[in-house]
């Protein structure tokens, strides 16, 4: 892997008509880095992998939340970012409900996690979130790991490909979120946050998928 | 207070310190000196040592103090009551509130706070101790904290202090030389496009003076932020 | 939000059509405060600010037992603009008072030495303060001349059987100079002097400067968001050193 680092400020090329991402800003022509990372360059966007920072939200991400409080028609929602997101109970539940007579605490109530994807950002950072799709869910037991948010492609690997020999070696249910938090519920759940914690550490050095498969036997 | 130059502070080209007039004091810089800090840095030069958190971006509470279009950033520096020879009590006096914020002023614009509406970045600068030059010390520990933090940021800040004594231009004061010194000036500039965020001058000098005292901070700032930016890359290509 | 201060200033002039370098109509009134040993009320345009001199009795400074002492406050009072809150000094108000203070400290216009009673026991002790009337704008520049008037303008009291005897002159304040601070700001590519409330707030980086008689800069601060060229730290001096011996010119 490429560890040519950059810094905020640092030229990483010109812009030629692509698109610049995320960790990056335009002065004419030219694109700079705007954090110290990794820069990603392809045909149509030049974008920057952070080291560090925290989370802020971007329509799509998947992330993991939690329940902070029970409002009259949604949820109030944690998302480990300045920023709460808001879940509508409509995004939530596919049943009619008369919130005028039932308390929506049932299906999710406060403490509660769920794995959820962001629906809407304004540009004032109200947040919006949905489970309306296959893949969220609520969230039962399990242990929830923080890492950078940033390093959370890497613990994701090349089509799924890391997440998935970390899973069958094992035998987690493991759950990432691109706000940095990773959900884990298994039997041999230390060995998975030990793996998931190096990939954090090291996710800029060569050989990471090597030292995984070596650390999971 | 009172600028004496009665005292001999440059003998045979040489200071207190047997530094040369235009010689910074060793600089030692280290990061990731506080846990919890989103990021933080430790910066000395010579016994001056300064002590740089960042949190956040964060919510921001008080409540009526979030703008809905762009991020804030806050900033407290405060030097401990052990720093200097005579104790300094405790908590945020005269002098601190200013230079708390002249040194937000001095980071702010290296920083897209419009990224991050409603939110705050809070930097923390503690002062250790204290031998001449602190704040710059302090803004050059925070500019690291800040990037080791993630901010999203223009450039980074590099600051340093330029004087006059016994009639030389110095690069660098330290406590003794800024307690005596005909002017004292701090300086910090974002490198890459030489744009000043902060100037403070205290003391008499011509306008020739202040244009070359300007000038010597500019490349002594320049000298300043490859340490820096050396430390924050080192950070993830070491071992 | 389109500001038509910004437009104008755009488009080379200003809301008041006064030029760049050119500042509101000055006023200087001194004598104002009959308590006081020293006062001066200076009006730029509708900004207003009294300063009020009281000399009082101390002790010196231990690294200094035969110099007098100074001490600048200000207040901003919620009466001068809804902007202001009461209570303590806030950040902006202590950095107009510091700022003061340096200008007058650093030019050395007031002889501490003639300032003492008994040496290294009691020596006069001279309080600046500073309360603001009108806000429209450039505070620090009203500020300071009417800090550098009301100082012209003090007298020692009597001083008699370890009393002080108030409304009774026994001498001058030993003041020799006239330091004056000029804010030159920054929009765009443009600097201007004694920029109204409205254009403050469009004003990306300002300078204080803070210049003797003799056209020795004794004080500098870069204020606001924004930064500066080198560029414009030496044009700012050319226009702060010029507009400086006008003001002088009206105490």
């Amino acid at each position: 892997m490429d560890t040519k680092l950059v810094l905020p400020g640092d030229l990483i090329g010109e812009r030629k008509g692509r698109r610049f991402g995320r960790g990056t800003f335009v002065e004419g022509e030219n694109v700079y880095s705007a954090v110290l990372g990794i820069p990603r360059a392809s045909e149509v966007e030049i974008s920057v992998i952070p080291m560090s920072g925290v989370y802020l939200p971007v329509m799509g991400d998947r992330v993991i939340g939690t329940i902070k409080s029970v409002e009259v028609s949604g949820w109030t929602v944690d998302i480990n970012s300045p920023y709460t997101a808001f879940l509508p109970l409509a995004e939530a539940v596919d049943e009619y409900v008369d919130t005028s007579r039932e308390d929506i605490s049932r299906f999710f109530d406060v403490g509660d996690v769920i794995f959820c994807r962001i629906s809407k950002v304004t540009k004032g950072m109200n947040v919006q979130a949905s489970m309306r799709d296959m893949m969220s869910r609520k969230l039962f037991s399990g242990a929830i790991l923080n890492v950078t948010p940033s390093k959370i492609p890497r613990i994701i690997g090349k089509a799924g490909s890391m997440v998935q020999l970390i899973k069958q070696k094992t035998k987690c249910d493991i759950y990432t979120g691109q706000n940095g938090l990773v959900w884990i519920r298994g039997d041999d759940k230390a060995k998975a946050i030990e793996t998931i914690l190096m990939i954090e550490r090291e996710s800029h050095l060569k050989g990471l998928t090597e030292k995984v498969e070596k650390m999971l036997g | 207070m009172g600028k004496k130059s009665d005292v001999q502070l440059i003998v045979d080209g040489k200071r207190t310190d047997g530094r040369a007039p235009e010689d910074v004091r060793p600089i030692s810089m280290r990061l990731d000196v506080v846990s919890r800090a989103n990021g933080s840095a430790e910066v000395s030069f010579g016994k001056t040592t300064a002590v740089a958190a960042v949190y956040g971006p964060r919510t921001l509470f008080p409540r009526f103090m979030q703008e809905s279009d762009t991020g804030i950033i806050r900033t407290r520096y405060n030097m401990a009551p052990f720093s200097v020879v005579d104790r300094k009590s405790p908590g945020p006096d005269r002098r601190s509130t200013e230079i708390s914020k002249v040194v937000r002023l001095a980071l702010e614009p290296s920083i897209f706070l419009e990224d991050f509406p409603k939110a705050t970045i809070d930097v923390y600068v503690e002062i250790i101790q204290a031998d001449g030059s602190t704040r710059v010390t302090g803004i050059n520990a925070a500019s690291l904290a800040l990037v080791a933090a993630g901010a999203p940021m223009k450039d980074m800040v590099t600051a340093v202090s330029v004087g006059k004594i016994d009639d030389t231009l110095i690069v660098d004061l330290n406590g003794t030389e800024d307690q005596n010194s005909q002017s004292d000036v701090a300086v910090a500039i974002m490198p890459r496009t030489d744009r000043i965020t902060l100037l403070q001058m205290d003391g008499v000098l011509t306008k020739d003076e202040v244009m070359t005292v300007l000038s010597f901070a500019k490349e002594n700032c320049h000298k300043i932020n490859e340490q820096q930016k050396k430390l924050l890359l080192e950070k993830y290509t070491g071992e | 939000m389109e500001n038509y201060a910004l437009e104008l200033i755009q488009k080379g002039t200003r809301i008041d059509e006064r030029k760049f370098d050119q500042y509101r109509n000055i006023e200087i009134k001194t004598g104002v405060i009959g308590p006081a040993e020293g006062s001066a009320r200076v009006r730029i345009g509708d900004t207003e600010v009294i300063v009020g001199v009281k000399m009082n009795t101390g002790t010196p400074f231990s690294d200094m037992p035969n110099d007098g002492t100074m001490m600048v406050s200000a207040e901003f009072t919620p009466l001068a603009s809804p902007d202001f809150e009461s209570g303590p000094p806030g950040e902006d108000a202590i950095e107009l008072a510091r700022l003061v203070d340096r200008s007058l400290r650093e030019s050395k216009c007031i002889d501490f030495s003639k300032l003492v009673i008994t040496p290294g026991v009691k020596v006069w002790s001279v309080y600046i303060d500073i309360h603001i009337i009108n806000h429209q704008g450039n505070l620090l520049d009203a500020a300071g001349l009417a800090a550098v008037a009301a100082l012209w303008n003090a007298y020692i009291p009597k001083y008699e059987n370890e009393k002080i005897v108030r409304g009774e002159p026994a001498g001058k304040l030993p003041i020799s100079f006239k330091p004056i601070t000029i804010t030159v700001g920054k929009v765009g590519n443009t600097l201007l002097v004694d920029p109204v409330l409205e254009e403050e707030s469009i004003i990306d980086a300002k300078m204080s400067i803070a210049i003797r008689d003799d056209g020795k800069i004794c004080a500098m601060q870069k204020q606001g968001h924004g930064t500066l060229e080198f560029s414009d730290v030496d044009k700012m001096i050319d226009i702060a050193l010029k507009k400086s011996e006008e003001l002088r010119g009206l105490i």
